[in-house]
């Protein structure tokens, strides 16, 4: 059984091509895996496979992060306010990659409406992370991370609103993908912020990820306005050396507030791109140091909108004994939020009311706009951007609860891509000791690309992959 | 203290005759049983997004062009913020600082803005009033929720009850003559709002204004207009202030009550709506809209003028009620132009009669309706025996000239001895007034000639008599 977990989902795939594995034995194999799971990664695991399409996959199964719609499955958001919510069609993405080949294994736990950095948010208890279970495994697509991490799951899916799959991707020693903004349907995804959420693979290695987001893009959804014919295409990535290629690194996002130890991987790293072939250089994005205030304005206000939905008259929790209508979505969105997703609600409807609007929305979107900028102007001069994926290594459990502000900081490397809807991949950098000394934990390395240079940006990270030689087996044992 | 007048300012919501919802692929409801017409999009699942209906575009663009409107080269869609339960998603995708259209005027009122909107759901409240208050429990039917809407706005500047009503009887046959809308107020595809102040007459300064929600008929806008403005009158003039409200006008009882006040308005928190992208007007939507609008009713009015030498009133009659100027038309076709100002009076009978109706909807067809008035036109029949004839139409249909034969009500003519004998009959039974007529006095033959008219039940021809009552006379 443990040969099985130590293929990656395109080894498997390969293996049932080749008919030395069956489809159902691989199922089963990670089935039982997911159902002894001890991090609680999980909110659902299937009994038995669902009817999937032969196609290029292979049959290999797919974690999905609760927050997708899976009909008649539960998709929760990791919120109580949808406990045992079943809804009666499936999101867009999980129906391509199911018809490629991809059945549904299980969902996923993740912070509640997508709304964390380490998945303690959830309203069905934390996720822990594999390699350290004291720790958090990052969030929001914590519970994909860890999966994905622990070997409980060959390959998942999750989303990413301002670094939602490349941070759980770094702490958890794993490689996440965030696509450009459009080129992935978010039919079905429930949504946090509409215009940023981006649904992406969190893979064992660039391979895996460059197969699962070849079916997860291409013909725009008729059911997503916001969706976008993918130009091009995505292969799966062959390159060994970085030959040609500019990287520049932003310096406001590779010094202050990174932990000494995650410093130090990232300048190997960069060096070891050196040695590749790379040209490495310094670059500025000067309103990228305003990208977490721009950000802590937008996706608050589009998710105060997004979760008005959420008010006890059509579905999920309705509270008893309400005495009239307010009282009932008074009562129920009380008894059904989280503090974090009343926080950010708080937030997202000051920021949008009368006489506020110019003062916070209105000039959070400009920022946007410029930081968008700052991106199109380096990329005339540089092929990529290359930061650190997350400041630090996994947390401990409870560290940062008490403190939004500390939490929020885990996304300064990520916001800028997400603000800009620019595509941007995590992928493991060895590993470093916390802060306070103990045991290493994983590190992530973030490349982020001009939009729709999936491609070319798998190549490079594949590379670079090849060359850094990450072992993540530990956390599968 | 100068005299006041009166600011009018009117709201119209309008439901698009589409195929499918503003945001989802759901099929209009008309009527179906409660919650059939309803998908993830419309109900507000999780998840679930919204797409622009293209036709929904396309119908707005027409309406723009028919009433002048500068067209938006790109508008966004807002998310208007508020809770209810007929609103699923807890905001209503709406149209807010870039509207479709804006401007624009339609006989000599000036239009604020066009936009483009999704209906709410409906509100059923089980129990015996049938308003939220004293009701049971309330129910949703998600059918209507997402039906396409067109909100109007005019600048404040109707200037009485019967202007709004007037204007808006025309907004509706434009609307109507687009084929873009049902347009009945009663069945909820027109609906209006409507915002009022007073000011000393000739002012320009606007006065405080309150808004009537949702009266559904021509004739109670027009009477909570008034209602509103009377009430206004009488604060003012006992020296007090108008709040500025949202106010509910009770037909039954012609009273007006307060919905909310300024305080408790809502701050709706529009945003653009992230969901969807801005509608970019190209020149192909441009022209093809332009290409699907027809004659408009002022046009119309025009042509019956011109063309078929109708007087104003009688041609704006018909214009501005789409319907009657398509009846009128259909009824042209059988009995030919020359007929056009006959058929418009007796339309003004058929109306009298059916009221709102549309006479395409009643038993009197067309063809029957002409045949009638060319058996008037050539004296076959008599104005009162037509009237009549009308009456057995209006309730069972039928061919006129049946109705005629069965009830014998064809005109009693000169060669009919009938007539000459009852003209003989009631010379000699009135000698006073046959000799008065002898004598030259012309208005003495009124008496005779009604007593005539008595006799036959009104099927005689009133010239014909005349003529006779002379001839026996040796007048």
């Amino acid at each position: 059984m443990t040969d099985l977990v130590d293929l990656t989902a395109a080894q498997a795939a390969a293996a049932i091509g080749r008919r030395e594995l069956a489809a159902r034995e691989l199922f089963e194999c990670y089935r039982d895996r997911a159902a002894a799971d001890e991090l609680n990664a999980f909110t659902w695991v299937a009994q038995e496979p669902p009817q999937a399409g032969d196609g290029p996959l292979g049959g290999v199964p797919l974690a999905v992060k609760d927050l997708f719609c899976t009909a008649g499955v539960p998709s929760q958001s990791g919120s109580r306010i949808l406990e045992g919510y079943r809804p009666p069609y499936t999101a867009t993405a999980v129906e391509r990659l199911a018809r490629a080949g991809a059945p549904l294994l299980a969902k996923t736990n993740q912070d509640e409406f997508a709304m964390g950095s380490s998945t303690e948010n959830s309203g069905f208890g934390p996720t822990l992370n594999p390699w350290d279970r004291t720790r958090v495994p990052g969030g929001s697509s914590g519970g994909s991370a860890a999966a994905v991490a622990a070997g409980l799951a060959p390959w998942a899916i999750g989303t990413d609103t301002g670094g939602s799959i490349r941070q759980p991707a770094a702490l958890c020693g794993i490689v996440g993908l965030k696509p450009t903004y459009g080129a992935v349907s978010r039919y079905g995804m429930i949504a946090f912020a509409s215009s940023l959420d981006q649904a992406g693979p969190l893979t064992r290695d660039v391979s895996d990820a460059a197969l699962l987001l070849m079916q997860m893009i291409g013909a725009r959804d008729p059911r997503d306005a916001t969706s976008l014919d993918y130009p091009g295409s995505v292969s799966l990535p062959t390159q060994t050396d970085l030959r040609g290629i500019r990287l520049g690194v932003p310096t406001e996002l590779s010094g202050d507030g990174i932990e000494p130890g995650v410093l130090g991987a990232f300048e190997a790293s960069l060096e070891l791109a050196r040695q590749l072939g790379a040209s490495v250089e310094r670059c500025q994005l000067p309103h990228a140091t305003h990208a977490l205030a721009a950000y802590y304005v937008l996706a608050p206000a589009e998710a105060s909108s997004n979760l008005a939905r959420f008010d006890g008259v059509r579905y999920g929790l309705r509270a008893q004994g309400a005495t009239d209508l307010l009282d009932m979505y008074t009562r129920t969105r009380h008894d059904g939020f989280g503090a974090e997703v009343k926080r950010r609600i708080m937030l997202g409807t000051y920021a949008l009311s009368s006489g506020y609007y110019e003062a916070y929305y209105g000039r959070a979107q400009r920022v946007r706009t410029l930081i968008a900028r700052d991106f199109a102007a380096t990329f005339e001069r540089f092929d990529f951007v290359v930061t650190p994926t997350a400041p630090g290594v996994a947390f401990e459990l409870g560290a940062k609860t008490a403190d939004p502000y500390a939490m929020y900081l885990n996304d300064i490397c990520t916001v800028p891509a997400s603000l800009a809807g620019i595509p941007a991949i995590s992928i493991p950098n060895g590993m470093a000791a916390p802060p306070g000394g103990g045991k290493s934990l994983p590190v992530g390395l973030q490349l982020i690309g001009p939009a729709f240079s999936e491609d070319r940006l798998l190549s490079v990270a594949f590379a670079l992959e090849q060359a850094l030689g990450f072992d993540g087996s530990a956390a599968r044992r | 203290m100068s005299e006041l007048e009166a600011v009018i300012g009117l709201e119209i919501h309008t439901q698009l005759k589409t195929r499918t919802k503003m945001f989802c692929g759901c099929e209009l409801s008309f009527g179906e049983p409660p919650n059939t017409h309803t998908c993830p999009v419309c109900l507000g699942l999780p998840g679930a997004l919204p797409v622009a209906n293209a036709r929904a575009i396309h119908f707005a663009l027409m309406i723009g062009f028919a009433l002048g409107c500068e067209i938006a080269p790109q508008s966004t869609f807002h998310r208007k913020n508020y809770f209810y339960p007929d609103l699923p998603k807890g905001y209503q995708i709406s149209q807010y600082d870039e509207p479709i259209c804006r401007g624009g005027e339609l006989a000599g009122v000036r239009l604020h803005r066009v936009h483009l909107e999704e209906d709410a759901a409906k509100l059923i409240h089980v129990g015996e009033s049938g308003r939220i208050h004293g009701s049971e429990r309330s129910v949703v039917d998600f059918n209507r929720g997402g039906t396409p809407l067109v909100e109007i706005v005019t600048e404040p500047e109707l200037r009485s009850p019967a202007h709004a009503r007037e204007w808006l009887t025309l907004l509706r046959a434009t609307l109507r003559s687009l084929g873009v809308s049902d347009v009945n107020m009663e069945e909820g595809s027109l609906r209006a709002d409507a915002n009022v102040s007073l000011r000393p007459a000739g002012s320009s300064v606007l006065g405080t204004k309150t808004e009537l929600k949702n009266m559904n008929s021509f004739r109670f806008i027009e009477r909570g207009i008034a209602a509103e403005i009377e009430r206004q009158r009488q604060i003012i003039e006992s020296g007090g202030a108008v709040e500025q409200e949202t106010l509910h006008f009770d037909p039954s009882s012609g009273r007006l009550s307060s919905l909310r006040s300024k305080e408790e308005a809502e701050d709706y928190r529009y945003f653009p709506e992230p969901d969807l992208i801005p509608v970019a007007t190209t020149t192909e939507m441009v022209s093809a809209a332009r290409a699907d609008i027809g004659e408009l009713p002022l046009d119309r009015a025009q042509r019956f003028e011109a063309d078929l030498a109708l007087n104003a009133d009688s041609a704006r009659n018909l214009a501005f009620r789409g319907e009657l100027g398509d009846y009128f038309e259909r009824v042209l076709e059988s009995t030919g132009v020359e007929h056009a100002v006959a058929v418009s009076n007796w339309i003004g009978q058929l109306v009298a009669r059916i009221e709102d109706a549309d006479p395409a909807d009643t038993n009197v067809t067309p063809q029957a309706f002409g045949a009638l008035v060319v058996l008037v036109g050539s004296r076959a029949v008599s104005g009162a025996a037509a009237r009549e004839v009308l009456d057995v139409l209006v309730a069972e249909g039928g061919d006129p000239q049946a109705i005629i034969d069965a009830r014998g009500l064809g005109s009693l003519s000169r060669e009919d001895g009938d007539l000459a004998a009852i003209v003989a009959g009631v010379i000699a039974a009135d000698p006073s007034a046959s000799e008065r007529v002898r004598a030259g006095n012309e208005k003495a033959i009124g008496a005779l000639v009604g007593a005539v008219m008595r006799e036959t039940r009104g099927r005689a021809d009133g010239a014909e008599v005349t003529r006779l009552i002379h001839e026996q006379l040796g007048t």
